[in-house]
């Protein structure tokens, strides 16, 4: 009984966040919400992909690592600009996230960078992609494939 | 003699520093030109092919207000966001901007290919026309813009592009007007566009 007003709340934020449909296994307390990427131009070029992981727990935790069936090389990757106006891309350092706390992946900054795709992002479709956490826990979000020229989940 | 000898150091002193001066500020030494202004375009010299196989050049660009940018089409981040913002400005702009020359200059000739640029601007608004060519023509153009790029490998064994992610905005005589960031807000960015489309007025007025 006392788990109710909760499991309303929580779903009540997954009808609100729109078109990502997080899934849980394991973790239920860090997710994932708000996931996209753009569609891509056959498997040469890297996919991106954006999401919020929002941490509901009471502990910090750190994002470890990333698979998708779509890629072998998923990577959460950084672009900085610097004063100059050079933009740069690398491998992030550890996200962290504490208690109550979300950290935002979107154009022009942090994003999962999705190295060796198997197999073409095509618009209209959606992909599973699972983070995994320092406590070992795992969240699965299955991302939509939005156009090319997508800017954001909405577009 | 002793005085004589602390004259000739001091004097091959002064040579040596006048010369490590020369070297860092003219010389092979001199820092790479970032953050100065760009030539106008008409001061500019470099050719180019553009996505549908024409030969195009800086003059090419006078007559019109212009925004030029530089990527790659393999930037799965910073690219693809400038150019869905540059088409979102372009809508906000509606027929203004059928008066402008829009470029995405790729700084990665070697697999941005005329046919690699013409798939890819496909995508966007259709105004925005990508030029690619040799790597050398590419150094001028970037030259001409005081922008740089870098090839730099990634782990896969595969590379990335550092690159100048500015736009330029140039006004229709090829005077450079000003600079949008690639993370510009909207807001901020159509105004600048505007102003880069009416500057001539302003500067032949």
């Amino acid at each position: 009984m006392i788990e109710l007003p909760y499991i309303k709340g929580l779903t009540l934020f997954l009808l609100l966040s729109g078109i990502s449909t997080p899934t849980f296994a394991g973790s239920e307390d860090v997710i994932v919400v708000n996931a996209w990427s753009r569609a891509s131009i056959g498997i040469n070029r890297p996919g991106a992909a954006y999401f919020t992981i929002h941490n509901a727990t009471e502990d910090t935790v750190t994002l470890t690592g990333l698979t998708t069936p779509l890629a072998t090389m998923p990577e959460i990757h950084e672009t900085k600009t610097n004063a100059a106006g050079v933009s740069s891309m690398s491998p992030a350092d550890d996200i962290t996230i504490g208690p109550g706390e979300s950290v935002a992946l979107e154009p022009g900054g942090l994003h999962a960078m999705l190295m060796k795709l198997q197999d073409p992002m095509i618009e209209g479709e959606t992909f599973p992609l699972t983070l995994t956490f320092s406590d070992g826990s795992e969240v699965t979000v299955e991302v939509p494939i939005l156009g090319i020229a997508a800017r954001g989940p909405e577009s | 003699m002793q005085r004589r000898q602390l004259f000739q150091y001091g004097a091959g002193a002064l040579a040596m520093m006048l010369g490590i001066g020369w070297w860092r500020v003219d010389g092979p030494g001199a820092p790479k030109p970032t953050g100065q202004r760009p030539l106008p375009l008409t001061a500019m010299d470099f050719r180019l092919t553009d996505h549908e196989g024409h030969e195009v050049g800086p003059e090419t660009l006078i007559g019109r207000p212009t925004m030029v940018f530089f990527g790659f089409t393999y930037c799965p981040d910073v690219c693809p966001t400038t150019l869905s913002d540059i088409s979102g400005w372009l809508e906000d702009l509606g027929d203004e901007a059928a008066q402008m020359n829009v470029v995405f200059i790729t700084v990665d000739p070697a697999r941005d290919t005329v046919e690699a640029m013409a798939e890819y601007v496909g995508y966007f608004h259709p105004a925005i026309r990508g030029w690619t060519g040799t790597e050398n023509q590419i150094t001028r153009a970037t030259d001409g813009f005081r922008a740089s790029y870098e090839r730099v490998p990634t782990e896969g064994g595969d590379y990335t592009m550092n690159h100048t992610a500015s736009i330029f905005l140039f006004g229709a005589n090829g005077e450079f007007v000003t600079m949008i960031d690639h993370h510009e807000p909207r807001e901020f960015a159509v105004p600048k566009i505007r102003r880069a489309l009416t500057e001539d007025v302003e500067i032949t007025t």
